[in-house]
């Protein structure tokens, strides 16, 4: 018994040495020295130096010129609630939960007042609360709001959501989703 | 939808190109045959072996290998019990985060060295960096070498070898398969987005002027080796649906498949290892037909969505709710079966709000437990069924029951009663308990049968230490932690000791000469024969649940539906 409990002690010494220690150190070093970008979470930074948010964590957008994300049990992680560590999370609302039909029927009566036919993605929220993403006919079916008030032409608009959109992986895999942060970036860049 | 199940079929294709090829390197890892990484590896492992003070020692008796096992799990529970309870004082915590309570650290603690990985806490708001990587990363290792060690010396039991030495394995299990494959995986998860980086959250101001706070971290190495090792448990508190740890659907296939591959590749070692290559076989080709079938019927549910809501859209449209756009239905129902199928427990979309055919697969997945099944653990419950099967069979047609040679006497079906039986206990006792006390211990946050899923999801999670939940349930209370507590443990330790013993009295047993009336049990009727006894077996005891949690959902929403 006591051969055992030095044994279990040396081994989880050295084996905690070895996983916990050295190998994410290794991949700390070659993700900071070879991979800065990614490594520190793909930071979108403005021409003052400020960071204005990630290619890959999506933002609330409710106002008018802006293509609209989806819905977010966590509010993207922002405003004073979200402080300091950050958030994730989602409705976990199961499909016969009353409170989500009411939710839905809820974002619906907004999307219709604002002129936009409901999707699904736009009436669901997302499992991460940070979807970056809508689908490419919830980005067509804001097109018109936003030509109007940026005075954009439908074709332009047209272009920068074919640009920002993200194919299947490989051409197979997954749905081709539109990045709604870098699409309004590139909106407020013209 | 073509489309979607198009997806899906190439997915089960590369898994089928991907796991034999483990499969074998596994087996000659295991048998000490030569092997590429062995230049590297060689001279680590001595190192490890005289550090770690087990150099020469013979193989073990199944009572010292499963003293090793219990001991060392200990030891390394109390150290990761105690960096919780120190991370305010520790470095690497750059939100200054305080200690959790004890019931949750304790919580968290077994259920990261069961291998289960259940988490009643958000990741980013309750661990520092030092307690995710130096604890959490750990036990991802550990105790996933510990489920391959089980099964490698269960495996070298039925074929009558001794079981060898749990520390030699254990870390084998490290140095040849785990680890290996995490360093390259986890350069290939930040190369495709995946952070990796001590610096605390980010501050942004969003393109409408609020600020938001961007969690971070040492994610990359934690990623790879949580689906590699079925751990599960996510960085952030919601898990692979964060684009952190899941960015694109590049991680998403790589991430999927890495959870399948140990598991069903552990099958095909077993072929290999036993001599028996075609029974390996037979055996993958049963289990890709319940996880194919599963998959089938959680992806249609995803796809007809929620008949409720699509009143609302005017049309038919997938369940979206608690999925993202980048993955969709399909994607999201395969993880989700791929996920609760290899005790992996991380999800890329919510269990919770899953349709209830959904919640039908994850939960048949976590009962069955061999749908792959856990890390080494479930390959070692697929023998289990096989030698019940093969009892079975004998009794029919009046023989004394044999596999591989070996009589299968009382104390062998004792023992494996005693595997099958300790998961129900586990489940249904304290689901009924806590089922009898909705108001003050359940936690349920959505009514009518949904609540019941929620529950039986929870405690089935715990005891098949897969560790997914239905995260809308209130769990960080004293009542779960504990009670979570009770099922994991009696979910791992009961069936590993079983299990052991089990393989320890059959490599003692004299070998019997095959004769004329010998049972094969490397053909399509035994297979099948097999699969009935698992459906009837291990489905049968779980059906009145099911029947009152999503199957009574499933009735509930189409009767809304209808107007009714």
């Amino acid at each position: 018994m006591i051969q055992d409990i030095t044994t279990s002690i040396r081994t989880t010494v050295v084996l905690w040495l070895l996983t916990a220690l050295i190998y994410p150190l290794l991949i700390l070093v070659i993700g900071q020295g070879i991979f800065p970008a990614q490594a520190n979470g793909s930071l979108i930074v403005n021409d003052q130096g400020q960071v204005i948010g990630s290619t890959l964590i999506g933002q609330a957008f409710s106002s008018e010129e802006y293509f609209w994300s989806r819905p977010s049990a966590v509010d993207y992680s922002i405003g004073e609630a979200a402080a300091p560590t950050g958030l994730s999370g989602a409705t976990n609302l199961a499909p016969s939960n009353p409170d989500l039909l009411a939710l839905t029927e809820e974002r619906a009566e907004i999307l219709q007042a604002a002129n936009i036919a409901p999707t699904a993605d736009l009436l669901y929220s997302s499992g991460s609360g940070l979807d970056p993403h809508i689908s490419p006919a919830s980005a067509i079916a804001q097109i018109d709001r936003i030509a109007a008030v940026r005075n954009l032409s439908l074709d332009d608009l047209q272009t920068l959501i074919t640009q920002n959109t993200e194919g299947r992986f490989l051409g197979i895999f997954g749905e081709p989703a539109v990045n709604t942060v870098t699409l309004n970036l590139s909106l407020d860049q013209r | 939808m073509a489309q979607g199940f198009f997806q899906l079929a190439i997915a089960l294709a590369i898994l089928l190109v991907v796991a034999p090829f483990l499969g074998k390197y596994m087996a000659r890892v295991f048998m000490g045959q030569r092997t590429v990484l062995d230049p590297v590896a060689s001279p680590l492992e001595r190192l490890l072996f005289s550090t770690g003070g087990f150099s020469n020692q013979p193989s073990m008796t199944g009572g010292q290998y499963i003293r090793a096992i219990l001991v060392s799990n200990l030891v390394m529970g109390i150290l990761v019990f105690l960096i919780f309870m120190l991370q305010g004082v520790l470095p690497l915590n750059p939100t200054g985060l305080d200690a959790p309570n004890w019931d949750l650290a304790l919580h968290t603690a077994i259920s990261f060295v069961t291998n289960t990985n259940q988490q009643h806490y958000s990741g980013e708001t309750t661990y520092t960096y030092f307690s995710q990587a130096g604890a959490l990363g750990f036990l991802m290792f550990t105790s996933a070498a510990t489920g391959i060690a089980v099964a490698i010396a269960f495996i070298r039991g039925l074929t009558g070898n001794a079981l060898g030495n749990f520390y030699v394995d254990l870390t084998l299990s490290i140095t040849r398969i785990l680890l290996p494959i995490s360093i390259v995986g986890a350069i290939a998860l930040v190369i495709a987005g995946v952070p990796e980086t001590f610096a605390g959250p980010a501050v942004a101001q969003t393109l409408e002027g609020a600020t938001q706070y961007i969690a971070r971290g040492p994610v990359a190495h934690f990623e790879i080796i949580k689906e590699l090792g079925e751990n599960g448990g996510g960085f952030f508190g919601i898990n692979s649906a964060h684009p952190y740890e899941n960015p694109n659907n590049f991680t998403n296939l790589l991430t999927n498949i890495i959870m399948l591959v140990i598991p069903a590749g552990l099958i095909l070692t077993y072929g290999i290892m036993a001599g028996k290559p075609r029974q390996g076989w037979f055996i993958f080709g049963m289990v890709f037909v319940f996880y194919a079938a599963l998959i089938a019927i959680a992806a249609v549910g995803e796809f007809q969505g929620n008949p409720l809501v699509n009143g609302i859209l005017g049309e038919q449209a997938p369940n979206l709710e608690g999925k993202e756009v980048r993955f969709g239905w399909a994607l999201t129902a395969l993880w989700a079966v791929s996920t609760t199928g290899t005790m992996c427990g991380a999800v890329n979309g919510m269990h919770d709000s899953l349709m209830p055919p959904g919640g039908f697969a994850t939960l048949s997945d976590m009962f069955l437990q061999i749908v792959w099944g856990g890390q080494g653990t479930g390959t070692a419950y697929l023998f289990v069924f096989l030698i019940l099967t093969v009892f079975l069979t004998g009794l029919m047609v009046g023989r004394t029951p044999e596999f591989l040679s070996r009589k299968i006497e009382k104390r062998e079906i004792v023992l494996a009663s005693i595997i099958l039986l300790a998961h129900p206990i586990a489940i249904l006792i304290p689901g009924a308990i806590t089922l009898a006390f909705p108001e003050t211990l359940a936690g349920i946050s959505n009514p009518g049968f949904h609540g019941i899923s929620q529950v039986i999801y929870e405690y089935a999670s715990a005891a098949a230490n897969n560790g997914s939940g239905f995260e809308g349930l209130g769990d960080d209370t004293l009542w779960w932690n504990l009670s979570a507590s009770f099922s994991l443990l009696v979910g791992r330790y009961i069936p590993i000791v079983a299990l052991i013993y089990l393989a320890d009295s059959m490599a003692q047993k004299q070998p019997v000469p095959e004769t004329a009336g010998t049972l094969y049990t490397d053909s399509v009727l035994f297979t099948g024969v097999t699969a009935g006894t698992i459906l009837i077996l291990g489905a049968l005891t779980f059906l009145p649940v099911l029947a009152l949690g999503p199957i009574a959902e499933g009735f509930a929403i189409a009767k809304a539906a209808a107007g009714g």
